[in-house]
């Protein structure tokens, strides 16, 4: 689904270049759930962006669904969600699953129908006609979440969705977000800094390290597809967090 | 306890304006009859001491009512025919209605509506007596110490004039507001707004086009008005171009900011469905500008109603708010400069007001006005 090799991306900025990304190799396949962890500064939330075609590589080669970046975006190949839930106040909720589906032309009718359809995926259900500042902030990620889903595309891009709620919240919008998953079969990269959070959704855990951004490790998860919460108390899980421990603090000594 | 220190500031100083008062009696040397004389001290104590019965606040309220109005009413009143006579006893009076007033207004603005319609009301009456008492006690001050016409009539002679030129008035507005404000407002406005869509979408515009915009928002309007006559002739068209060039900047500059106004995770979403460039602009960055825009709305609408009067100095047919005002001040018929005032502000007032009532319903979901 998404290929990238030797990927590199630098800004100029003010204070000299920075490499947000280097040397980046990544196979990611269709149907897998796969998380960013790292530091901040590690350059995860640059590569979601890369493939989203929100910012461009300076060096290397990356695929998205056999095409470049742009051209997935052109074709809306994917959903993205933001850190903040970023839907805009001059719309119900409603008003903004549809937006996406009003730039892409669809009809009305199959507006009414897709929008009532994902609402009710995340479990919005009765909340379409309220503004996005009359609901708490999870609702507002899921409506944001339900805004990224209602035209289909096979791939939804997540940028620290859950990063501003706080842990109870999060611990059930996760639970939510795997069940979805596993009803849609849709490809997700999810970006986080929370260890829990990445092995508890993850087929594959891809650990990354600052300066310059780079992949340190790539965990296949052993865990399988069926999750309950508890699943986080087991030995397993709390084997592969370790793993994922250990890949960040690699990253952190090879610095110093 | 000693009861005057249980009494709001006001009233103490009300009772302390009534003992002045009784020391420079009579109120005027051959005017008030005793009777009335004797009412209005009365009333006057009575607003003074009326916190003092702790009642409830509607009753409060209407007693504070009568008892400020009520001598106020009878001392304008005793004047006429006396202007020019009142002595210390008559303005010591008046002071002390008008302090009663203010408690009142103290009274109403701190009191709690028990439901909707009531709160309504009372966000009505408090504006309103502070603007009767302003013209109160111009009228009081005028008429008592006998202010030469010329230099400020009172506000009734006003109010007559007015009642009196309605033909006139209404030519006037409909000559200055309803030709020349609204065509040069909603040409400038207009203008400016498709100017600031242009600048936005090519930068050679932004950058050539905004300093010399500036440049025009620094025109003097007292040079450009002349000129505007000789291009456009004396009726209204020349009027309105005063106002276009008025109008045109503050909306050109508050578009352009405003059309940055969207946040760069809003834009990015745009971006990930692909959106074009008019696609993203109707749908996300002129309502996150709209706040801008009715800015530029409601500053252009007094900026409108000057540069059109002030137009008007510099040749005109004859008719006119602006017209009406110079010639009327060069006749030393002032009142009818103040009527035409009055008519100007209330015209402003309204069109401001209208504007702001479309704000509040277009945006409002903004934190400005959804409070939070």
């Amino acid at each position: 689904m998404i290929s990238a090799k030797g990927l590199d991306l630098t800004f100029q900025t003010g204070d000299g270049p920075v490499h947000a990304l280097s040397n980046v190799d990544l196979e990611i396949g269709k149907g897998e759930f796969v998380s960013f962890i790292g530091p901040s500064g590690c350059g995860k939330t640059t590569f979601l962006r890369v493939i989203a075609d929100l910012e461009q590589p300076t060096g290397g080669a990356i695929t998205v669904n056999g095409m470049s970046p742009q051209e997935a975006r052109r074709r809306r190949a994917y959903g993205y969600v933001f850190q903040a839930a970023a839907l805009y106040p001059w719309r119900t909720i409603e008003k903004n699953v549809a937006l996406p589906l009003e730039i892409m032309g669809i009809s009305a009718a199959e507006q009414r129908e897709r929008v009532k359809r994902t609402l009710d995926l995340v479990n919005l259900t009765g909340f379409g006609k309220k503004f996005p500042w009359q609901l708490s902030g999870g609702m507002q990620q899921r409506a944001s979440i339900a805004r990224a889903l209602a035209f289909d595309a096979d791939l939804l891009l997540m940028d620290e969705p859950f990063g501003a709620l706080d842990e109870i919240v999060r611990d059930h919008l996760n639970e939510q977000l795997l069940e979805l998953w596993a009803r849609t079969n849709k490809t997700i990269c999810f970006v986080t800094h929370s260890i829990p959070e990445a092995v508890y959704l993850s087929t594959k855990i891809v650990v990354m390290s600052p300066r310059p951004g780079r992949v340190t490790d790539v965990i296949n998860s052993t865990l399988p597809k069926e999750r309950p919460l508890d699943i986080r108390e087991s030995t397993e899980f709390l084997a592969i967090a370790h793993r994922v421990r250990e890949g960040l603090r690699a990253g952190q000594s090879y610095e110093d | 306890m000693n009861p005057i220190a249980l009494l709001p500031w006001q009233s103490v100083a009300a009772l302390l304006a009534a003992i002045v008062a009784l020391a420079g009696l009579p109120i005027l040397p051959d005017g008030m009859a005793p009777a009335s004389t004797a009412l209005v001290f009365l009333l006057v104590l009575t607003g003074a001491l009326v916190p003092l019965l702790r009642l409830p606040t509607a009753t409060e309220s209407f007693v504070l009512f009568a008892a400020a109005h009520g001598p106020v009413y009878l001392l304008l009143s005793g004047i006429t025919g006396h202007e020019g006579q009142a002595g210390l006893a008559f303005f010591a009076l008046v002071a002390a209605s008008w302090l009663i007033a203010w408690r009142l207004v103290t009274v109403l603005s701190l009191a709690r509506p028990t439901s909707r319609p009531m709160g309504t009301l009372l966000r009505l009456v408090v504006p309103t007596l502070f603007g009767v008492w302003l013209l109160l006690l111009w009228e009081a001050i005028v008429r008592g110490a006998g202010i030469p016409f010329i230099l400020l009539p009172p506000p009734s002679l006003i109010g007559v004039r007015i009642a009196n030129s309605l033909p006139i008035l209404a030519a006037d507005v409909q000559q200055t507001i309803f030709k020349s404000v609204f065509a040069g407002y909603f040409m400038g406005c207009a203008a400016g707004f498709s100017v600031a869509i242009l600048a936005d979408r090519f930068v050679f515009l932004r950058r050539g086009l905004m300093p010399i915009g500036n440049m025009v928002s620094a025109l003097p309007i007292i040079g450009v008005a002349p000129i505007m006559v000789m291009w456009f002739g004396f009726d209204w068209p020349s009027k309105a171009a005063v106002v276009v060039i008025m109008t045109f900047f503050p909306m050109l500059v508050n578009t352009v900011a405003g059309l940055t106004a969207a946040g760069s995770m809003e834009r990015d979403l745009m971006r990930t469905y692909a959106a074009g460039y008019w696609q993203t602009l109707w749908k996300l960055r002129l309502p996150a500008a709209a706040p801008f825009i009715f800015n530029a709305l409601k500053i252009n609408s007094t900026l409108a109603l000057i540069g059109a009067i002030v137009a008007e100095f510099f040749g005109t047919p004859v008719v006119g708010m602006g017209f009406r005002i110079s010639t009327e001040v060069g006749r030393m018929n002032v009142d009818m400069v103040w009527a035409e005032i009055a008519v100007a502000a209330l015209a402003g007032s309204i069109f401001y007001g209208v504007l702001a009532l479309i704000e509040r319903a277009v945006t409002f979901w903004h934190p400005s006005v959804r409070g939070g």
